[in-house]
């Protein structure tokens, strides 16, 4: 059986904590890094429209036990607007407009706190991610129990999760044919 | 008030693992160890506690038929003490093994994962949640799969990524199927409304999950993934995956969908005893002609699942106690045979058999343990395997089957033949080699502990351990109307 000659080489930055100012280093080599992305008309729209879907996807998550939607819809639309800029602006900009290390730990963190409001249920309430806090007004945004809140740090998650998926996934360069 | 801990540890370890063990891998291994020593602990407290009577609990205070529940009985209890035994040596196992493929802790978080998918997966009691919990494991699979990042890695994890999914889609249509049937997800529920459909949709579905289950349990005609994923796999995720993976996902399920909520239809037992016996044999041969170490134990994984099938088929009493008997069995030899295929692979840096040499001075624990285990693999006295592989080929007999039975002692020769081939030119071939590696005391005591379970396991039939131990099992996979009562008449 021969052997499939792919050579997949996993770009290091991804793994690397936080050496910012060794990556700007290597930026200054490649041609200057404004130039990098999309053209001017994409980046102008994307610098006005970011802050609104990002807007949008948090109004969808607070509004997830009263409307469709929820923490993963909202959180989808948070890691679009990430993904907006990343397209646009290219990946070096991205590096440096967001703290990719920060996201990872805020994605490790949201899911952490998910099993804590579980574990919360279990010792107030008696079970597993059972409700602990009052219910509310019915339509009211601060009702439903936990449900708000499990949504937001759902939401977080999503978010986190989708943008970093696309991150890594981008930063992987995959030659074929030769290298053994 | 237990119940939830099995998927609450594994969980919260994975994630502060990602989280704090970034700087220090030193976290990851502490976290790791720690929190399946402590599932292993509770998994052999509860069973012990369950005693034969089912404990439920409700998630969320949703009451039964409409929250989703977890369900502890003797089966689930037995599985669970395979699963996190298995993982905690695997978890020793790693501390070295691992550290030469670099990036330790995201190693240990995604094992977590794969942990907390099997442990829920066997305590579910809702036939929609055990899809997702199945899916946890398998994503987590994949990946550690292919952790060691080299090509024929990626590729195995590849193809394993696309059978997996295929058969996930076979499950998730035949869930559908059923809830539209019965209206519910709830697997007790489900039970309660077998009767009355009609025996169509029962072929269907049972159908749709034969394939899915039975393509995560690698039985024959859907083997085509294991050979690549298992032997690609780092050792100790070979012997998670060869170990416990496969029984979990594939054996567990289908005894519990199968006997307890579907009823047991007689064709499909006929079928489980037909690919059980198709597995037997031709992976057996196919083992035999195997030149790579860990591809030889992958197609003997095949052959073993293979009886657990046949003895599930007979679906009698002895039939039932040797198949759950020979489930605990394999998942202790097979997993100590990866162990020693991997310590042969970080010693040597590689794994065929013919550029072996003479390991006995050089890895002494290696080689006298990988002894044991095939002994015990292929059916010798004194060991476990011996005691489940009678109990079968009684069981066979018993049933008025002799023609089974014969194949089956024919495939536990095949066996015998597989693993005396890694002994005669792998390990004692008469060749001197020179060591890279040391093989450190974390992987030795794995391994020893292993061949250990393998010589006492045996007991666990002797009369007096195996009222305890094996015969609430059985009853639960055999009283299938139990299981409805227990979990929804209190």
């Amino acid at each position: 059986m021969s052997k499939p000659k792919i050579t997949v080489i996993i770009d290091p930055d991804i793994y690397k904590d936080t050496p910012r100012p060794s990556s700007d280093k290597k930026d200054t080599s490649k041609p200057s890094s404004g130039k990098s992305g999309m053209t001017l008309i994409v980046k102008t729209v994307t610098r006005i429209t970011v802050w609104m879907i990002i807007l949008y996807g948090f109004y969808i998550i607070l509004h997830g036990h009263l409307t469709p939607g929820g923490g993963f819809g909202g959180g989808v639309i948070i890691a679009l607007a990430l993904l907006n800029v990343l397209l646009a602006y290219g990946r070096d900009f991205t590096q440096k407009w967001l703290n990719i290390h920060l996201l990872e730990n805020i994605e490790s963190l949201s899911a952490l706190l998910f099993v804590i409001v579980g574990i919360l249920g279990l010792f107030v309430s008696g079970s597993f991610l059972a409700n602990f806090l009052s219910k509310g007004q019915l339509f009211a945004v601060v009702s439903a129990g936990t449900i708000p809140l499990l949504n937001i740090i759902i939401g977080f998650k999503v978010a986190m999760s989708l943008f970093l998926v696309v991150w890594v996934l981008a930063g992987i360069k995959m030659s074929k044919g030769d290298a053994a | 008030m237990m119940l939830p801990l099995f998927i609450i540890i594994p969980l919260i370890a994975a994630f502060l693992i990602t989280l704090i063990a970034g700087k220090k891998d030193v976290w990851g291994i502490v976290l790791s160890v720690v929190a399946s020593a402590a599932m292993l602990i509770l998994a052999v407290i509860s069973f012990l506690n369950v005693n034969g009577e089912t404990i439920i609990y409700e998630m969320g205070n949703w009451k039964m038929p409409f929250g989703i529940a977890l369900v502890l009985d003797s089966l689930s209890g037995y599985m669970l003490i395979i699963v996190n035994l298995v993982a905690l040596t695997a978890i020793i196992y790693s501390i070295q093994y691992i550290r030469h493929l670099g990036q330790d802790f995201k190693y240990y978080a995604l094992f977590m994962l794969m942990l907390t998918g099997m442990n829920g997966v066997i305590l579910t009691g809702d036939i929609f949640n055990l899809y997702v919990f199945m899916e946890i494991a398998l994503f987590a699979a994949f990946a550690l799969v292919a952790y060691g990042c080299r090509a024929e890695e990626y590729e195995a994890a590849f193809k394993y990524a696309v059978m997996g999914s295929v058969s996930s889609i076979f499950i998730l249509i035949g869930i559908g199927v059923l809830y539209s049937a019965t209206s519910t997800l709830t697997m007790a529920r489900i039970a309660q409304t077998v009767p009355n459909l009609s025996p169509q949709i029962i072929l269907w579905v049972g159908g749709l999950f034969l394939a899915g289950f039975g393509l995560k349990a690698a039985a024959m005609p859907f083997h085509a993934w294991l050979p690549d994923a298992h032997s690609s796999a780092p050792a100790p995720i070979s012997s998670m995956l060869s170990g416990v993976l496969i029984k979990v996902l594939g054996i567990y399920t289908i005894t519990r969908i199968f006997f307890n909520v579907l009823d047991a239809p007689a064709v499909f037992l006929t079928i489980f005893i037909v690919i059980g016996t198709i597995s037997i044999l031709i992976s057996g041969f196919l083992a035999i002609i195997q030149w790579d170490f860990k591809r030889l134990l992958a197609y003997s994984s095949i052959s073993q699942i293979g009886y657990i099938l046949l003895g599930i088929g007979l679906a009698t009493p002895l039939g039932i106690l040797g198949a759950v008997f020979h489930l605990f069995n394999h998942a202790i030899f097979k997993s100590l045979l990866f162990y020693d295929a991997g310590s042969v692979e970080l010693a040597l840096g590689t794994r065929d058999l013919q550029k072996l040499g003479k390991l006995g001075k050089l890895l002494p624990v290696t080689s006298g343990t990988s002894i044991i285990a095939s002994l015990a693999i292929s059916g010798i006295p004194p060991f476990n395997g011996f005691f489940s592989k009678l109990i079968i080929i009684i069981a066979a007999i018993a049933a008025g089957q002799p023609v089974l039975a014969l194949l089956a002692i024919l495939g536990s020769i095949l066996t015998l033949a597989a693993v005396m081939k890694i002994q005669c030119y792998g390990l004692r071939q008469d060749v001197d080699v020179e060591p890279r590696e040391k093989i450190g005391l974390g992987m030795n005591i794995a391994m020893i502990s292993l061949a250990i379970i393998c010589i006492v396991g045996g007991l666990l039939v002797a009369p007096g351990i195996r009222e305890v131990a094996l015969d609430p099992v059985v009853n639960v996979i055999l009283e299938k109307a139990e299981y409805v009562q227990t979990v929804l008449g209190r």
